[in-house]
């Protein structure tokens, strides 16, 4: 039978069937390939073990490393914060109790959870992975099934490497052309999440496909399969092909030699199956597409940047009317306001979503050569240590420093502001991030989600802008698009 | 788990769509390393506000609450089940749920009954109309109850046969060892391992 990749890693991790069929089956029981940890999610699960007298099973297909609660300032100091400090310290503890291997802070490899992985050839095509945070589905970049787990279930794969599972639908989004300059990665998801919105993806894996996405760099396909849960979908995946494996070649965990062919041939046969169908087809044209933006208080209120702040009235359903009110009552916005005349006071660029090589090269070329708004405050903290070493060796830190921006160490920050990076109360953001819910970067604190370059261009004019808004600056990328 | 068949409380009208787990629980509340006492957390930002629901009479007892589509989406913050639980919540009814708040709901014994739209507004009505009216909802025969209306609600059978059992995930999945044991039997040798360590 015609299968798609969704279905053909799922069947390829079947230990047993669930019983009955339709609607009455039991789950299937799937095996896990990797396991990521973090400190949040992680010490309710240890404790579980503990009290039952369990075992880790596979202490090496676990990783661990400590990103949510991390400073990104002063990292060789105590974490001032007692609560963020014993959590990681819990963390320390239950890995050396258990076993598992853990990247701490410090560590040339520490970083956010879904930057590491991929970055040390871990996360491979046609594997199952799971990790107690929703962004899991980051991983689906490289064809792999990868969602986000609750504790209870981090505690379920730790005592027996398996997960109770139903089997999910299936969704294509087709992504047909060529992105315009200016226009990423992100624009393609928040336009997603805009067009089929916040549930429109649950109990579906979502299948990206299309010349426009067959074009995309790695990072970039991670930063799509990343926001796949803001659509509501648990996981978000990509075909494998030559882009992938020239990713992988050479890292870390990768294979090597005939492992790695091996592996190769294994990985093409992951491909949708021509005659395979998806219970849901949806189309985006990637040629019409702008860079895009949040107004309200949730990924799917999103309008392109050139437009303006809705009106309750645009919406016909009256739990969307209700909605839209209270985000344009927690945004401080008026309905009809061009996006491009709201003023931000920080804009954030890091992120699973946006905190890669490619995130900061592009938002260093927007910026090179030019000066931050006086009044904007600009924190650039990078996925993680490694991508963080990369950069300054490439001199990216100096760009980001020349231009008035704050250089940070690695790790979740403001993103969900669980360590001292926040916005105050009322103060204005646009961020790389994928959560703009009330009080998500800090309570009061309002968040525009935007891509990079989106995020690179505002620091610079200090209102929501996009790269072709910028006057030509002698060195920078803009200056290069309008003279070509 | 606790074994759940049937619930009577004090219905809360929730009129919102997208209620988010940062909502239910804001992140600063995540560094606990506990399990339990997150009662103080739940709706911690809302709860300030004199007007919201909660801090209203009857409601702030209540136990069955009512919300909007697309509830629980967002992170996947189990903690957002605890909280409402220690808070003392034992159901809650919407026409959505995000797919992790559901799984996580059902591992923890806190039902997540599905219902039509238009029976939630109904209920929402009711509650509104006669604040403190019980709503019962029964998860043998899959219905709830409000004033005189009497709805069916959703819940996939194998969840549902857990709740009413009250049985742990993993000791169930242990029964299986066997099958786990045989499947790693199987893994392909260039599938990645973790230990030993290699670094850049």
């Amino acid at each position: 039978m015609a299968k798609t990749l969704a279905e053909k890693v799922w069947d390829a991790h079947v230990v047993r069937k669930g019983d009955g069929e339709g609607a009455n089956a039991q789950p299937d029981l799937l095996y896990i390939d990797l396991h990521l940890v973090h400190e949040v999610t992680s010490p309710q699960a240890f404790e579980g073990l503990r009290l039952a007298g369990r075992q880790l099973r596979r202490p090496d297909l676990t990783i661990a490393t400590e990103d949510h609660n991390t400073p990104t300032l002063d990292i060789d100091k105590p974490i001032a914060d007692l609560t963020s400090r014993t959590q990681i310290q819990t963390l320390r503890n239950n890995c050396q109790e258990f076993g598992v291997r853990l990247h701490s802070l410090g560590d040339a490899e520490q970083g956010i959870v879904h930057v590491v992985g991929p970055q040390l050839g871990l996360t491979q095509p046609g594997m199952t992975v799971v990790c107690g945070d929703s962004h899991t589905s980051t991983h689906g970049a490289f064809g792999a099934l990868a969602m986000g787990i609750g504790t209870s279930e981090v505690e379920h794969v730790m005592a027996t490497q398996t997960l109770s599972l139903k089997p999910f639908k299936t969704m294509a989004i087709n992504v047909e052309g060529t992105l315009r300059p200016g226009v990423s990665a992100k624009d393609i998801i928040l336009a997603v999440i805009a067009k089929i919105g916040t549930g429109g993806g649950q109990g579906y894996v979502l299948e990206y496909r299309g010349s426009a996405i067959r074009a995309l760099s790695m990072e970039a396909r991670m930063t799509i399969c990343n926001m796949s849960i803001e659509a509501g979908a648990r996981a978000g995946m990509v075909a494998p092909d030559q882009t992938t494996y020239d990713y992988m070649y050479g890292r870390p965990h990768a294979p090597q030699g005939a492992e790695w062919d091996a592996a190769v041939e294994y990985w093409n046969t992951l491909l949708t199956d021509e005659d395979a169908t998806f219970d849901v087809e949806v189309d985006l044209d990637a040629d019409t597409l702008e860079p895009f933006v949040t107004w309200g208080t949730n990924p799917g209120q999103g309008v392109s940047l050139s437009s303006k702040v809705p009106s309750p009235e645009d919406f016909g359903d009256e739990n969307a009317k209700a909605a839209a009110e209270r985000a344009l009552s927690y945004m401080g916005l008026a309905a009809g306001t061009p996006m491009k005349e709201i003023r931000v006071d920080t804009v954030f660029l890091g992120s699973c979503t946006n905190s890669r090589m490619e995130d900061l090269r592009a938002a260093a070329d927007i910026i090179r050569g030019r000066q931050k708004d006086p009044n904007v405050r600009m924190l650039v903290v990078p996925g993680s240590a490694r991508v963080r070493l990369e950069a300054e060796a490439e001199g990216l830190d100096k760009v980001f420093t020349d231009f008035g921006a704050e250089w940070r160490f690695a790790g979740c920050s403001m993103c969900l502001g669980m360590n001292p990076d926040q916005l105050e109360p009322g103060e204005r953001c646009a961020s790389t991030s994928n959560r703009n819910f009330e009080g998500r970067q800090g309570k009061g604190g309002r968040t525009h989600l935007v891509s990079p370059v989106v995020a690179a261009a505002t620091a610079v004019r200090g209102t929501l802008s996009s790269p072709s808004d910028l006057e030509p600056a002698q060195d920078s990328a803009a200056f290069r698009i309008d003279a070509a | 788990m606790e074994k759940f068949t049937t619930h009577t409380g004090i219905g809360v009208p929730l009129r919102q769509s997208n209620v988010d787990t940062d909502q239910i629980i804001p992140a600063v509340y995540l560094k606990r390393i506990t399990r339990t006492g997150f009662e103080d957390a739940l709706f911690a930002a809302w709860r300030k506000d004199p007007a919201f629901i909660l801090n209203q009479e009857p409601f702030s007892a209540g136990s069955v609450l009512v919300a909007g589509p697309d509830f629980g989406t967002g992170s996947s913050r189990e903690h957002a089940v605890w909280a409402l639980k220690d808070y003392g919540f034992k159901t809650v009814l919407s026409s959505r749920f995000a797919d992790i708040f559901r799984g996580n709901s059902g591992k923890q014994g806190l039902l997540a009954a599905e219902l039509a739209q238009d029976d939630i507004e109904l209920i929402w009505k009711e509650l509104e109309n006669a604040p403190g009216t019980p709503v019962t909802v029964d998860l043998v025969s899959k219905t709830v109850q409000c004033g005189n209306l009497v709805a069916p609600f959703e819940i996939d059978d194998y969840t549902r046969w857990r709740l009413l059992e009250g049985l742990d995930d993993i000791g169930l999945t242990l029964k299986h060892e066997e099958d786990i044991t045989a499947f790693e039997a199987t893994r392909p040798v260039f599938k990645p391992l973790t230990l030993p360590a290699k670094l850049s």
